[in-house]
């Protein structure tokens, strides 16, 4: 049981990551991204094609991948959602979701149906592993992704908290038109909120590639885990954002040492039994932000 | 000259709120809009900020044209409002809002020290969100925040609004300092004694015009009541065409 709430843990890291954009654009921008997961699939190839093709170490490679992404985020949100956001809460949600079909299909049709990895950049690492007393083993790759999403978390709550564009940031997802009026421009904000967000993408990404095979339609799961990790910790929040993607992962984990179909349905039936129970109770949604503040604060 | 409108014109849909109003505001001046309710004060002082569109006719400041700037370009170029309501970022701190208030970046003698040094409340307030302070201290964040961007006009939208009497004239000596110290300010008051007695030059508006101006000192209130009212003109103020 012990080695199955390690693995729960490590594997909610990977989750905390891939949801980490999806919280973020939802708490700055109010969009919820339906291709989140494809972004993150089109990341992976980017990394991919760098690395396998250009033959690039994969250091190089992220930073390449970084700052295309980076620049991708900023043109969606000026191209795209900034103006599909005048019609409505509804139309970005379709705008993101076309724009995940026509991310996938371009994949599909520059790379065919073949399943990718980027195991091979990273050697070793892809299934190295430390054994602790008492028989348990963890898996290099995923400690290594778990303390990146906590590190990325606590570097996007001190970007918001404390800098001059974290405070924009805040202020413009509060109320962007009193925003304006004290000087900030809503639609550089929300840009650079966007380029921020897929830069998360590109993290997550990047450990998709290297701890799991892709392929072009893959971002539609990476979407559903990273939806239910946001929604459980309390969509927009990013340190429930964590708590969400640990609770996923014990669930998943705990379900497959049950029964061999176990793994989804647990994480799909605790998914929504916070769901209901957060319309019921509604001050739940941000129980599992408070707790991990107040362990921190401990 | 500071500012000059000319022929302004706002509309809410199909409702004319602000109709072909020209009038200039010389530098340091504090004017006092005056008027009933729907009288179109609020709306003339968001359009000056950008944060409603004219429909119509220019506002210019020192000689520049910037009728069609969106609000945060005007800030860069001077205008402040504190609005109606306050429109704190209630999730944020004190000290939070007063930097945000120096986001564009307007080089001046404005600091938070400075703010705190005029509104003393706030300085054991910093670390307060401010969704958790009382209305006179919100009100003095609001007028704060907006003189952290070291503004040239600074246009206060009924900063007694829901302030008890006390509250209000603390606020208002601490803006007293502020009016003669050289900066423009257009405040749009609903206490007429208050308005006239802060105030240069005093504008009643009514139906979205202006029904009576003219240097406070030169009016009687018995005039601005009349006006207020619509009932009939003046000839202490000027009535424009």
């Amino acid at each position: 049981m012990t080695n199955q709430i390690v693995q729960g843990i490590l594997l909610g890291g990977y989750y905390a990551l891939i949801a980490c954009g999806l919280s973020f654009m939802f708490s700055v921008m109010r969009i919820i991204n339906l291709a989140h997961g494809s972004l993150a699939v089109a990341a992976a190839y980017l990394i991919f094609v760098l690395s396998e093709r250009a033959q690039l170490p994969l250091w190089a490679c992220f930073i390449v991948a970084v700052a295309v992404m980076a620049v991708a985020g900023w043109l969606i949100q000026r191209l795209i959602l900034d103006r599909s956001a005048r019609g409505g809460q509804l139309l970005p949600i379709l705008s993101t979701f076309g724009l995940s079909m026509v991310i996938e299909n371009a994949l599909f049709e520059q790379f065919g149906a073949d399943t990718r990895s980027l195991a091979s950049a990273i050697g070793d690492l892809s299934w190295d592993s430390w054994e602790l007393p008492g028989g348990l083993y963890v898996g290099k790759l995923p400690v290594l992704i778990f303390v990146t999403a906590v590190v990325l978390l606590a570097g996007l709550q001190l970007m918001l908290s404390y800098t001059r564009i974290g405070r924009a940031i805040r202020a413009t997802a509060e109320d962007p038109d009193t925003a304006g009026l004290v000087g900030i421009d809503a639609r550089r904000v929300n840009a650079v909120a966007a380029a921020i967000t897929l830069v998360t993408v590109t993290i997550a990404g990047m450990f998709l590639g290297m701890r799991a095979t892709f392929e072009p339609y893959s971002g539609a799961p990476q979407l559903l885990f990273a939806f239910e990790a946001s929604v459980i910790g309390g969509a927009g929040s990013l340190w429930g954002t964590l708590a969400g993607g640990i609770i996923l992962g014990l669930a998943q984990t705990c379900g497959a040492s049950l029964h061999p179909l176990g793994f989804l349905i647990a994480g799909h039936g605790v998914f929504l039994i916070i769901l209901f129970a957060r319309l019921m109770f509604p001050d739940l949604a941000s129980m599992p932000a408070r707790l991990i503040r107040r362990g921190a604060a401990a | 000259m500071t500012m000059a409108i000319e022929k302004l014109t706002v509309r809410h849909g199909l409702l004319e709120a602000v109709r072909g109003l020209t009038l200039s505001v010389a530098k340091g001046e504090t004017l006092a809009l005056v008027g009933a309710n729907g009288a179109g004060k609020t709306t003339l002082l968001r359009t000056l900020a950008g944060a409603h569109p004219a429909h119509g006719g220019s506002i210019v400041i020192n000689g520049e044209d910037v009728t069609r700037l969106p609000a945060h370009q005007r800030v860069r170029r001077g205008i402040a409002l504190v609005p109606e309501g306050r429109k704190m970022f209630a999730s944020m701190t004190v000290a939070e809002n007063l930097k945000l208030g120096a986001m564009a970046g307007r080089k001046g003698e404005w600091s938070i020290d400075r703010v705190v040094d005029i509104f003393p409340n706030l300085r054991k307030r910093l670390d307060h969100k401010t969704g958790h302070l009382s209305g006179g201290e919100q009100q003095a964040t609001a007028i704060g925040r907006a003189l952290m961007s070291n503004p040239e006009i600074l246009l206060l939208d009924e900063v007694s609004l829901g302030l008890s009497p006390l509250i209000v004239d603390r606020v208002y000596a601490s803006l007293d300092g502020l009016m003669k110290s050289g900066t423009t300010i257009i405040l749009v008051e609903q206490d007429l004694a208050r308005a006239m007695g802060v105030a240069d030059r005093v504008i009643c508006m009514l139906e979205g015009r202006a029904v009576l101006e003219g240097y406070a000192k030169d009016l009687t209130r018995d005039q601005v009541t009349e006006a207020y009212f619509g009932l009939h003109r003046t000839k202490a103020g000027r009535v424009p065409a």
